[in-house]
């Protein structure tokens, strides 16, 4: 066996990382399981947090250290636990939250990571970077957190969606650009750590003014008939 | 010399099938701490349906007759295309993947048609299921296997296992979606827990047991052995596509000692792997095992997608 | 360079004195002394920016330029205008027990996070920043939403919470994949962020990756911006949430997020060097003007109505910067300034005749003019203003719209003249009951300062009369450097 040149190496394992991660987007697109969901958007965080390490161990960008510690602590879990506290706390870590047609979720999810691959070819195409094929894939798992908000009709759910999408950013900064610039990566921290709190209170607001997280519920603000 | 690798290759394969699934048996009553029986059990029960009288219902036609030996030649033959001990095998060569998928379709073709020759509830039932499973399964198959084609850029097994070989350091992400893809599809072919149980005659559960309710004598004994070779040859290609480390690559006796070893190491631990799902498993409704499969053609889908994403131009 | 600092410090401080003190008595007095300290300290800079030209801080991360000094001004004025009538209509509702204490002190301290936001928005240099600022703006606001805690508060909230984070997070990926370009760009080194540096250096960017990166961006602010068809939680925000909210959001947040697009546009531009962002940017513009003020008609809900005429008014700047070329640009600005002047009058005095029908909607408010004239010459005024009745601010710039279409595409005036009609009747046939209708018994006159409203409409009748040679000259030079025509 040849030994394995670090280059090669690199490529590879972020390839494999990225796979994973996208693969945690579609477990979530599947799983109605609100325990089981949080579970596998803390893997996600932590396959992040890895993906991170490995960047910046290969190519010794000093400042990703400190970005992939903050997403392992935040998303990997502080979130998840926060979620997850929550959703025993109302009693909710046995509820079921079914996607409809799971097939065609799937589907429409594979096309678009499709898509994301078509939209990202003219750009792919510029860069000389080893990971830039990632980028369709974090921009595939921006759009799969999206689907996930959509096809879900649970507060809880929806909050996922929305750190997924957060997640599909980061990753995206990570593999092409080798993240932001440290005063904003701080400030983007603190965004979501904001609002994953604010969406904690809202879980009690909602509940308190609806009696549940069912988020269709929310649905008396509508274009009025004449 | 290569060719009496070849034909000796295929027979060991035949040989040894018997033991696999006796193999399984006992590992899983260890795991569920019930008394196993040997795991050569299975060559006695063939031996001794092959020693019993054979009985045919008055209503059946010839193809309850050809039935048997047209499904275990084909399974026999499927043997000869997946490289075993060593890659280096010229029926290997000559025929792809997608014959074998060919050889399979084949036997079931055969199988359903005897199943539904006597004219019985139950045969007509197994049939029905068992092509219903077959049409998820095919193109769940199909999907994982040209994941693999197409990053070996080709569909011969022996070529892309070569390929494998010669690239050891590529690790595939696309490989590990196209792995569980393939393993979904092996248990649910090879009737296996949560899709069938092959250790029960419950009536309203059966699939492929149903369809060779009404079989005996030597005709059972050559169906049940070509269902054991079909279990083999899922495990075998899991093991040698997916992990071909080991594999003998050329006819050297020493070589060929570290391929029976290599082999039976991988498909040791594959077995763990079964017994410990089936263990934990339990079978799942007729209805759901459409969605079982659906999820395994879309591990392909995305096995293959992964694959032009992120390793095509890296 | 100090003044900015404090503009940026100011709303700090204010944040934590209201949030521990907010419920006083004297709260409402104190949020109006932080809001007038910060248009000092802008006043001071525009002063300074007018007299020296553009200033950088020393870290690139702070650029100021005509263009977001007005802006800081305008969002200063109008912070202040707000807070002057955000006081005594707390009050109100905490005497009408629609609030405790607790909510008191996080409203005002939300109050002035929300400013810093802005300020943090306009003054910074960093695409990066500007964008966690945005969503800084969302944050803050959202609790604001939800104030009243009924369930339609708290579903507005919540709506404006998620469509607002995932457009928002649309804008990031935008905002990622400028950077990515700049990456490429020799040298760039950290500063691939960096609007001015990114402004100079523009022409080196790649243009397909600027393309889709714009993309990004218009559809991500553009939900703040309540361009269509991301534009539903806004009418619901506004009409949920306590009165000086809808009034700061329109009046700010949204002129805001359009700033941000602008920005966006003026790098992409260099990049691209054809029109297409424009033309994009017409495409929204043009689209939420006629799906607003063709849903102006259905209202029944006031605030809802005005917030739909935000709408509308948001659609017709997109597009005035999306024909780009000076004299749009100048019409672009120009009608920021009296929609946002205009727009939070009009929601103050609307917050007022609530108060007096004690509900919000259209049927139930009936006959201002006798109950409180001033409110009711008030709300007549100001859709007057908005509607772009001569002479007010609004129909100098609408009109100035109008030319610079007609120069330019000129068949897409018809759409833009027609809607401006339809929205003209839709207003009126709203408006006027409200004002002149018969009071229904009972209802009484409240506490009502209306000297911000008419200082608003004031100001936007003088900029419809003439244009002070100052402000024109600002005007001139934020054009020339938007879309790179001198105009005067």
């Amino acid at each position: 066996m040849e030994p394995i040149e670090a280059g090669v190496f690199y490529t590879q394992t972020v390839g494999f990382l990225a796979a994973m991660i996208v693969f945690t987007a579609f477990v979530m697109l599947a799983q109605g399981k609100l325990i089981t969901l949080i579970n596998s958007f803390a893997l996600q965080g932590f396959l992040l947090a890895l993906i991170t390490v490995v960047v910046a161990k290969v190519l010794g960008y000093r400042h990703l250290y400190i970005s992939a510690g903050m997403t392992l602590v935040l998303k990997g879990m502080m979130i998840p636990w926060l979620l997850r506290y929550l959703v025993v706390r109302m009693g909710l870590h046995r509820h079921v939250d079914p996607a409809e047609r799971p097939v065609h979720l799937m589907l429409i999810g594979a096309s678009l990571v499709v898509f994301s691959y078509y939209v990202t070819l003219p750009i792919v195409r510029l860069s000389m970077l080893e990971t830039r094929n990632i980028l369709a894939v974090s921009m595939a798992t921006i759009f799969l957190g999206m689907l996930l908000m959509i096809s879900r009709r649970l507060a809880v759910t929806h909050v996922v969606g929305f750190m997924v999408i957060e997640n599909g950013l980061f990753f995206s900064a990570v593999v092409s650009t080798y993240g932001m610039p440290m005063v904003v990566e701080l400030g983007i921290a603190f965004d979501v750590l904001v609002a994953a709190v604010l969406f904690g209170v809202f879980f009690f607001q909602i509940r308190e003014s609806i009696d549940s997280l069912d988020v269709d519920k929310l649905n008396r603000l509508r274009e009025e008939q004449e | 010399m290569t060719w009496l690798l070849n034909i000796l290759e295929p027979l060991l394969f035949i040989a040894a099938a018997p033991l696999f699934a006796g193999w399984i048996k006992w590992l899983k009553c260890l795991a569920q701490n019930r008394k196993p029986p040997m795991p050569w059990q299975p060559y006695r029960d063939l031996a001794k349906l092959f020693r019993k009288e054979t009985l045919v219902a008055e209503q059946a036609s010839w193809i309850f007759y050809t039935a048997p030996y047209i499904i275990f030649s084909v399974a026999v033959l499927a043997a000869t295309v997946v490289p075993f001990v060593s890659v280096d095998m010229p029926t290997a060569e000559i025929a792809d993947v997608i014959v074998l998928v060919g050889f399979f379709a084949l036997a079931r073709f055969f199988q359903a048609l005897a199943g539904m020759d006597i004219g019985t509830a139950f045969g007509g039932m197994g049939s029905s299921r068992e092509m219903t499973i077959a049409s998820f399964a095919e193109p769940a198959f199909l999907m994982a296997v040209f994941t693999l084609a197409v990053s070996a850029s080709t569909t011969n097994l022996s070529a892309a296992i070569e390929y494998h070989l010669a690239h050891p350091h590529l690790i595939h992400p696309s490989y590990v979606f196209a792995a569980l893809a393939l393993m979904l599809v092996a248990i649910a072919e090879s009737g296996r827990i949560p899709v069938d149980n092959p250790a029960t005659h419950l009536e309203l559960t059966m699939i492929h047991e149903a369809m060779i309710l009404e079989y005996s004598g030597r005709y059972l004994a050559l169906i049940e052995w070509a269902a054991q070779i079909r279990l083999m040859i899922y495990g075998v290609l899991l093991a040698n596509v997916f992990c071909p480390w080991g594999i003998a690559q050329d006819t050297g006796l020493s070589e060929l000692a570290v391929g029976v070893v290599a082999i039976a190491v991988k498909l040791a631990i594959l077995n763990m792997v079964l017994v410990a799902s089936e263990t934990v498993l339990a079978k799942m409704r007729l209805f759901r095992v459409a969605q079982y499969l659906g999820f395994a053609y879309f591990l392909g889908t995305l096995g293959m997608l992964i694959h032009i994403v992120v390793e095509v131009g890296t | 360079m100090i003044a900015v600092y404090l503009i940026l410090l100011v709303p700090i401080i204010g944040m934590g004195v209201l949030g521990l003190y907010g419920h006083r008595h004297r709260a409402g007095r104190t949020n109006v002394e932080f809001n007038a300290c910060a248009l000092a300290a802008t006043i001071v800079l525009a002063w300074i920016v007018l007299d020296r030209g553009p200033i950088l801080s020393g870290d690139k991360l702070f650029y100021i330029d005509a263009f977001n000094v007005y802006l800081i001004g305008l969002t200063a004025l109008v912070g202040l205008t707000t807070a002057i009538f955000s006081g005594p209509y707390m009050e109100n509702e905490r005497l009408h027990g629609r609030l405790n204490n607790r909510r008191l002190r996080l409203y005002y301290a939300m109050y002035q996070g929300f400013m810093l936001a802005m300020y943090l928005v306009l003054t910074t240099n960093n695409m990066g920043l500007l964008w966690v600022a945005m969503e800084g703006a969302t944050l803050a606001t959202v609790l604001l939403v939800s104030l009243y805690r009924t369930p339609e508060a708290v579903e507005a909230a919540w709506k404006y919470f998620i469509l607002c984070g995932v457009g928002i997070a649309l804008a990031l990926f935008g905002t990622i994949l400028l950077y990515f370009a700049a990456e490429h760009i020799n040298g760039m080194g950290a500063d691939g962020l960096t609007w001015s540096v990114l402004y100079e250096r523009g022409a080196e960017l790649d243009p397909t990756v600027a393309k889709i990166a714009f993309v990004f961006l218009l559809v991500g602010y553009g939900t703040k911006i309540g361009l269509v068809p991301m534009h539903s939680w806004l009418p619901d925000a506004h009409s949920e949430g306590p009165t000086p909210m809808s009034a700061i959001l329109s009046g700010l947040l949204l002129n805001d997020a359009l700033y941000a697009v602008v920005r966006s546009k003026m790098i992409i531009d260099r990049a691209v060097g054809t029109q297409q962002a424009g033309l994009l940017m017409m495409c929204f513009g043009m689209v939420s003007f006629l799906v607003a003020v063709l849903l102006l008609h259905r209202q029944r809900d006031i605030k809802r109505l005005f917030s739909y005429s935000s709408i509308e008014h948001m659609g017709t700047m997109t597009f005035a910067f999306g024909v780009g070329g000076g004299l749009a640009t100048f019409a672009a600005l120009l009608h920021m300034t009296v929609h946002s002047l205009t727009k939070s009058a009009i929601f103050v005095t609307v917050g007022h005749a609530a108060q007096i029908a004690k509900t919000q909607r259209i049927d139930n408010i009936r006959g201002l003019i006798n109950t409180q004239p001033m409110v009711g010459w008030g709300l007549l005024i100001g859709t007057l203003a908005i509607a772009g009745f001569p002479p007010f601010g609004v129909f100098v710039s609408e009109f100035l719209v109008l030319v610079a279409t007609m120069e330019t595409y000129p068949w897409l005036t018809l759409p833009l003249l027609l809607g401006i009609g339809i929205a003209f009747a839709g207003l009126f046939r709203h408006l006027h009951p409200m004002v002149y209708g018969t009071a229904p018994e009972g209802q009484k006159p409240v506490e009502a300062n209306m000297a911000p409203v008419f200082l608003h409409l004031l100001i936007v009748l003088w900029l419809g009369l003439s244009i002070p040679g100052v402000l024109s000259n600002w005007f001139g030079e934020a054009t020339r450097l938007i879309s790179g025509e001198r105009l005067l």
